[in-house]
């Protein structure tokens, strides 16, 4: 996790960034007077970082949350894997056309009982961005999840899902091999697995790509993330004509976690560190355990055929509209 | 040939804006050339706008003018080069449906504004407006009759209503019919239309793909067959979900299909894209479709694939 002066700050991140200068300030007085303690002025200002912090999203408008689910500090998939499990095993590719890195996935150790975890991956870094396409997967990417998962199904270990992807890759190659079916195959699929699934958003979740690996159980969402059918951006220019409404588009959409909650399309919302998971990469991982936990030992309880019927059911449910 | 594609998009995305009524329909944009026939069924309320058969159409790919009389003889298709022109449900079912016979299901389910969305107009307002000017309900209808003496159920999207976006009252319906071929044990059809998901419904419209998909593996589970056909556009949401799952797919001529419209692509790679990306023969080359078939071959194919699934 990025310490200051390495860490990024949003706009309405500001006056935290300011508190973290004054402390700067504190510190090199501190060094040329020895004789004067700044201990007490430092530790106030670390006490008003985190009141801060939690003072910022308890006021965001959809679009700030929107802005914090991308925040270029935030945990991504792997991050999650090697602090909520032990013995994180990558497995690669999709043994057909190639190993999609925006992809990740592997056998994992969820207090000694083994779990498949499967997630998009965004890059750290300007290279690794590049690397991992921003966590936009292409059909391969969803396939090696798939067959993930179907491996997962054959040892009847559960599988968590971890979803943040701007959307699936929007390219040639993308739609020469197939991305709409695989896809539709991913979700059907899903809907069909014998094991328990728990699907978790923990940044962006785009539409399709997101979904070709959000069909569980129990879907929850981190809680500043958002979870839609287009992002704010495309639907302002596509509803508003212009790419000026992204704002308006984001409250329009009621994307965000605590209206899907409230809308009963996702099962639970789970909390982050006061200002964000990128504060705290510990906390946010434990949170995320002591969420999960309980929740798979209730779903292992349900036999296969029902948990698939309840999976069906619940998804089935979804929806509104009038009935003369 | 460039602006011609450039002022395609345009269309397309109007259409999944839901402004093609607003803004008046062009020539090329109309889908609806003749009137509901359906012997032996009442349906009282719908008074259709009929377009008199002498009007002049003019195919938007070889320019060719021809009646409306000549088109519909031809089922919709461009007497010289083939072009299939974009027609609605009620053509559909006139086309494949013997003797024009078949029953309307599920007509009573209609759109509602549950998140009160407002772009440029609000959503409820929209859904009003192409109530007014249309006897369609809304971007899917759902029919159920004998293709050349087998029962099938076919549910057909029509564009012309809001882009046939995919929203809960499509998925809804597309529900409902898998569970009219489950509980009567007749195959179901899909035809698409559609630009993708209808943004009003914002994440209601995401979930209709798992919604539609776990009703179809029910299908799957019963042996009941499930035909996909795909005509121009299908797209987003219905590719991402039924339209690409089907036993069978089919595809009618030079239909644009994809995952990502055109655009987003072409701006994503900032590259053109080569001719004939994303039509059906490039599907079909890629392996996605199992067939392309000529509006005037969709019954005979469809009967033959029923037997086969039968005997
Ligand atoms: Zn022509």
């Amino acid at each position: 996790m990025p310490q200051y002066p390495n860490r990024q700050f949003l706009d309405f991140e500001a006056p935290i960034k300011a508190l973290y200068e004054e402390i700067e300030v504190n510190k090199s007085l501190a060094e040329n007077n020895s004789n004067v303690d700044y201990t007490g002025i430092v530790k106030q200002l670390e006490d008003a970082i985190i009141a801060k912090r939690e003072d910022i999203t308890a006021n965001l408008t959809s679009w700030q949350k929107v802005q914090l689910s991308r925040h270029p500090d935030r945990p991504y998939s792997l991050k999650y894997f090697s602090k909520i499990f032990d013995d994180f095993t990558e497995l690669h590719g999709d043994r057909n056309v190639k190993d999609d890195k925006a992809m990740v996935g592997g056998f994992a150790s969820l207090d000694g009982e083994t779990v498949m975890v499967i997630g998009q991956q965004k890059g750290i870094n300007t290279k690794m961005r590049q690397v991992r396409n921003f966590g936009m997967a292409n059909p391969e990417g969803y396939r090696k999840a798939l067959r993930l998962m179907k491996l997962a199904e054959k040892f009847n270990k559960p599988i968590i899902t971890f979803i943040d992807t701007p959307g699936a890759y929007p390219g040639i190659e993308a739609e020469e091999r197939g991305q709409g079916e695989a896809i539709a195959r991913n979700i059907f699929e899903m809907m069909r697995l014998k094991v328990p699934v728990i699907c978790i958003i923990i940044g962006e979740g785009a539409s399709g790509g997101a979904m070709g690996i959000g069909v569980g159980d129990k879907v929850l969402m981190l809680e500043n993330t958002w979870y839609t059918v287009i992002s704010p951006e495309s639907c302002s220019s596509i509803l508003w004509r212009s790419w000026n409404f992204k704002e308006t588009a984001a409250e329009q959409l009621k994307l965000t976690s605590d209206y899907m909650s409230q809308f009963g399309l996702v099962d639970g919302v789970i909390p982050e560190p006061k200002g964000g998971a990128h504060w705290d990469y510990d906390l946010a991982a434990q949170m995320v355990k002591d969420y999960i936990k309980p929740l798979l030992a209730e779903l292992k309880e349900i036999p296969a055929a029902k948990r698939i019927r309840n999976r069906i059911d619940k998804f089935g449910s979804m929806g509104f509209y009038d009935e003369a | 040939m460039a602006t011609e594609k450039s002022k395609q998009f345009d269309d397309f995305e109007n259409q999944i804006a839901g402004e093609s009524f607003v803004e008046g329909i062009t020539e090329e944009q109309r889908t609806k050339f003749f009137s509901r026939n359906e012997k032996g069924i009442t349906t009282g309320t719908n008074e259709k706008k009929e377009i008199p058969d002498g009007l002049w159409v003019k195919c938007p790919e070889c320019k060719y003018t021809s009646t409306t009389m000549e088109l519909k003889e031809n089922l919709f298709v461009c007497p010289s080069c083939n072009y299939h022109h974009r027609i609605g449900s009620d053509e559909y079912f006139d086309i494949l449906f013997d003797n024009k016979e078949f029953t309307r299901l599920f007509d009573n389910i209609k759109s509602k504004d549950f998140l009160n969305f407002v772009d440029l107009k609000p959503y409820k307002k929209r859904l009003e407006d192409y109530w007014k000017k249309s006897d369609l309900h809304d971007s899917l209808s759902v029919a159920v009759g004998n293709v050349e003496g087998l029962p099938l159920v076919v549910a057909c999207m029509d564009f012309e209503f809001i882009g046939g976006s995919l929203g809960s009252v499509m998925g809804e319906k597309i529900c409902r019919a898998a569970d009219y071929s489950l509980e009567h044990h007749i195959p179901l059809m899909i035809v698409s239309k559609s630009g993708g998901a209808r943004m009003m419904e914002s994440a209601f419209s995401l979930m209709q793909l798992p919604k539609t998909l776990g009703r179809l593996s029910l299908l799957a589970d019963a042996g009941i067959p499930y035909i996909s056909l795909c005509t121009d556009p299908t797209f987003g949401g219905t590719t991402a979900s039924f339209s690409m799952v089907g036993d069978i797919i089919l595809a009618e001529p030079k239909a644009l299909i994809g995952f990502a419209g055109p655009r987003v692509i072409k701006e994503t790679i900032k590259k053109d894209l080569p001719e004939g990306f994303q039509r059906s023969e490039f599907l079909l080359e890629h392996g996605f479709l199992d067939a392309i078939v000529d509006r005037k071959d969709l019954k005979v194919t469809l009967g033959r694939f029923l037997k086969h699934f039968k005997n």
